[in-house]
């Protein structure tokens, strides 16, 4: 399976499994969602557990958290995550924060899905990584899956959790892993081990992140869809890094991270998101305070930068191969 | 102030003197028709008799009772009787419930102002002049129908027998307080009341009710929701959402608008008042909208039985737009005498709900002048010795609060790491430094 049929059988597994799941957004009910993850889902489960909306983010997150509160778990689509700036409000200041505010008499168990992240020549409104004013906000969980078995694992998982949790899909490799160079022909799923998929239920618990690559010489922390470009850059640099997909970020797996970093004592943070309050900035917070004096070198970090997504220049924005080769020969030289 | 802006922009537009011949343009800035200093007068204030708006069928299209939405939905008249189609008839035992329930949330009101004013708690909101607005509604609403009010309703959870102790707690903030002392005062919950969650930013529970409706519809239930807002707050982005939803999606919810002319210091003209009503804004929506006599507590009870008994029917949600008015400040930190006339509450023609109800009753020959007084007598005493009850459980600053630690839980279903971590180093600084 590729990741979009990840999602899609995610999402069929728990429509199937519990009647409380519904499916709403722009355009998933007849069409199946701009990106098709929810294709078929209105045909097999009925326009009353899966139907298109009104274009109005702040209506549709508002309306989900109302249904959570009667005691559906909803999982709405924001189509493109740059539209998730108008739910703003309802995200923040109500679905985050309900459990706390009632003391736990009412909840918000939805999980937002956005495709998110550049390398498609998508302009500025169409590749942002807003993840860091997510994990930003108390209360929210935030998920980053890298393959299609993490997809659904990690989607079903946080369909089952009762928190909010944001999914943040990254559209540029839900077709195929992309090594960074955008000038290589496109690769697909197909042969890869990740996207051996199961077709029925099983979850990857959040929380927990994945060693792609063990290795000695440095950690490189990394999600979505830079986790495919650190491990072609490793592979054509032949450094023995150790690479972590995070695959959530709230919670986080401090215990992973500590561990390889300790193990390694070189630390690399690698994200498409802008770098000013970043979660980078946070990932070196934590791996500074917890591994300061197993640190051999200062920790680096590649990141967007703070501008607004360019759309000419996205190869030059985008955090690829040349920029994270520097970055890993600058750690090792110390 | 207006004038000013008028001929700045005049000003402004001759200096610019592009040489066409046109007129300057002008921006309309509305003013309140009186303001501190002024004598009040609605005297060509257009009140339509009461008795005098037709009745259609629960289930009507929208588009046959487009007058309702222009017009004002009143039961009792100028003695006190209930008269025309809209009269709901409710039994003597109704009718004396409802007035002690609006007699008890103004002693409520009355109480917990003060105990604002003497340093007990941090804030305090009234509903003065606006109790018919949510106490006719919850009793014409079943009891497990969900209400996703905002900060001016205290009356439903009166009307709904939630015990009033249990609110002071939540102003308090003290170790009684079910919600932990994380809310400001009087932004209750109460699930079991069917009261959801307060939040403090305006008119998001507007289409959080409309979801709550749609679920129960998909699910076959039978309960439906109401929400309410006030006028002000139709200005923002999720009333005109939540409208959105509810008309595509025909929302088995009750949409409320409570009209009491004022937003802090903004009258009703700055969300759009002089232009239409607030209950006509259901007409482009395609959804049933009515106009009713908030300070009539038969005519807010008979509108939402009549728009509950529509929503259970399938035909629809209904706006309903309350005109009332906000007698008291804003809050405990507002000074209505800084933008509005002093005697604007007084003058206010569509009187006191509690007195037209209480009339109504006497006239009724089942309530009279002396059990009035015994009861305001005995429900100040209630209020009294509840307060004193709850201030045994602490007043907000004095200690008696629920657990420090508290303050990290309900975040997540299960803490997290990052947050346990937070907690203990929140409880060894404090044992350091010997507290
Ligand atoms: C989103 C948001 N903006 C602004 C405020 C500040 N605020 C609190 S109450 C209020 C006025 C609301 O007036 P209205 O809707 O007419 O209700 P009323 O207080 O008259 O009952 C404002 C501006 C807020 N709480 N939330």
């Amino acid at each position: 399976m590729n990741m979009i049929q990840a999602i899609n059988s995610a999402l069929d597994v728990m429509m199937g499994r519990d009647p409380d799941v519904v499916v709403m957004g722009e355009d998933v009910g007849y069409f199946g969602g701009v990106f098709r993850a929810t294709a078929g889902l209105q045909q097999k489960y009925g326009n009353h557990r899966v139907f298109d909306t009104p274009i109005t983010e702040c209506g549709i997150i508002g309306v989900a958290v109302g249904m959570g509160a009667y005691g559906l778990r909803p999982v709405p689509e924001i189509q493109f995550a740059d539209y998730i700036y108008p739910a703003l409000d309802q995200l923040v200041s109500e679905a985050a924060r309900l459990r706390y505010r009632s003391a736990g008499e009412f909840i918000s168990p939805m999980t937002v899905r956005s495709p998110f992240g550049g390398g498609i020549f998508g302009g500025q409104t169409h590749s942002q990584s807003p993840e860091g004013i997510f994990t930003h906000v108390s209360g929210v969980k935030t998920v980053i899956p890298s393959t299609p078995y993490d997809a659904k694992g990690l989607l079903i998982a946080a369909i089952e959790d009762n928190d909010p949790t944001i999914f943040f899909e990254p559209k540029r490799i839900y077709n195929g892993p992309f090594d960074g160079h955008y000038d290589t022909p496109a690769k697909s799923w197909a042969g890869h081990e990740q996207a051996q998929v199961p077709t029925g239920y099983y979850r990857v618990p959040l929380g927990e992140a994945r060693v792609t690559r063990a290795g000695e010489a440095l950690t490189v922390l990394c999600y979505g869809t830079m986790v495919h470009v650190v491990e072609n850059t490793v592979a054509e640099m032949g450094v023995d890094a150790e690479i972590l997909d995070l695959r959530t970020l709230v919670p986080l797996d401090i215990e992973a991270i500590e561990q390889s970093v300790r193990k390694t004592g070189r630390c690399l943070i690698v994200h498409e998101a802008t770098r000013t309050s970043g979660f980078g900035a946070e990932l070196m917070a934590q791996v500074q305070e917890r591994c300061f004096y197993h640190l051999e070198a200062p920790i680096e970090r590649v990141t967007g930068f703070d501008t607004p997504y360019p759309h000419s220049l996205e190869w030059a924005y985008f955090p690829g191969p040349v920029r994270i080769r520097e970055a890993i020969n600058k750690i090792l030289k110390d | 102030m207006s004038d000013r802006i008028d001929s700045d922009a005049g000003r402004d537009g001759a200096a610019l003197g592009s040489g066409r011949n046109l007129p300057p343009l002008r921006l309309h800035v509305p003013e309140p028709k009186f303001r501190p200093g002024d004598t009040a007068d609605f005297s060509d204030f257009d009140i339509p008799p009461a008795g005098a708006q037709a009745r259609p069928d629960e289930v009507a299209q929208p588009g046959e009772m487009r007058e309702l939405a222009y017009g004002l939905v009143r039961v009792l008249d100028e003695n006190g009787a209930a008269v025309g189609p809209w009269d709901p008839k409710l039994p003597a035992e109704t009718l004396l419930k409802m007035l002690r329930a609006m007699a008890l949330t103004r002693a409520f009101d009355g109480r917990m102002f003060r105990a604002q004013r003497q340093g007990k708690t941090s804030f305090y909101m009234k509903s003065t002049g606006e109790e018919a607005v949510s106490i006719g509604a919850a009793l014409a609403l079943a009891s497990d129908d969900m209400c996703f009010p905002s900060y001016r309703q205290q009356g439903i959870l009166i009307a709904r027998g939630w015990p009033i102790i249990d609110m002071m707690n939540q102003i308090y903030s003290n170790k009684g307080d079910r919600l932990k002392g994380r809310q400001l005062p009087i932004m209750y919950s109460a699930r079991e009341a069917g009261f959801f969650s307060i939040s403090g930013n305006l008119t998001t529970q507007y289409p959080q009710a409309v979801g709550w409706a749609m679920a129960s519809a998909a699910r076959g239930d039978t309960r439906i929701a109401a929400t309410w807002c006030g006028e002000g707050s139709t200005a923002e982005g999720d009333f005109h959402s939540a409208c959105t939803f509810a008309s595509v999606y025909r929302a088995p919810v009750i949409m409320n608008v409570v009209n009491n002319q004022w937003a802090i210091s903004s009258f009703s003209g700055f969300a759009g008042a002089e232009a239409t009503t607030f209950a006509a804004r259901a007409i482009g929506y395609g959804i049933a909208g009515l106009r009713v006599d908030g300070n009539d507590a038969l005519a807010v009870y008979a509108a939402t039985r009549w728009a509950a008994d529509r929503a259970r029917a399938n035909a629809g949600p209904t706006l309903i737009e309350h005109f009332t008015y906000r007698v008291e400040g804003h809050s405990t930190s507002d000074d209505p005498s800084a933008y509005r006339s002093a005697d604007e509450a007084s003058h206010w023609p569509l009187g006191d709900p509690i007195a037209r109800l209480k009339k109504h009753c006497i006239g009724l020959g089942i309530w009279d002048e002396e059990r009035h007084a015994a009861m305001d007598k005995e429900l100040a005493e209630m209020v009294r010795d509840a307060a004193r009850e709850a201030e045994k459980n602490g007043i907000l600053g004095h200690g008696l609060h629920h657990p420090m630690e508290s303050m990290f839980e309900d975040v997540f279903e299960e803490m997290p790491w990052h947050l346990k971590e937070q907690q203990q180093k929140m409880l060894d600084e404090w044992k350091a430094a010997g507290l």
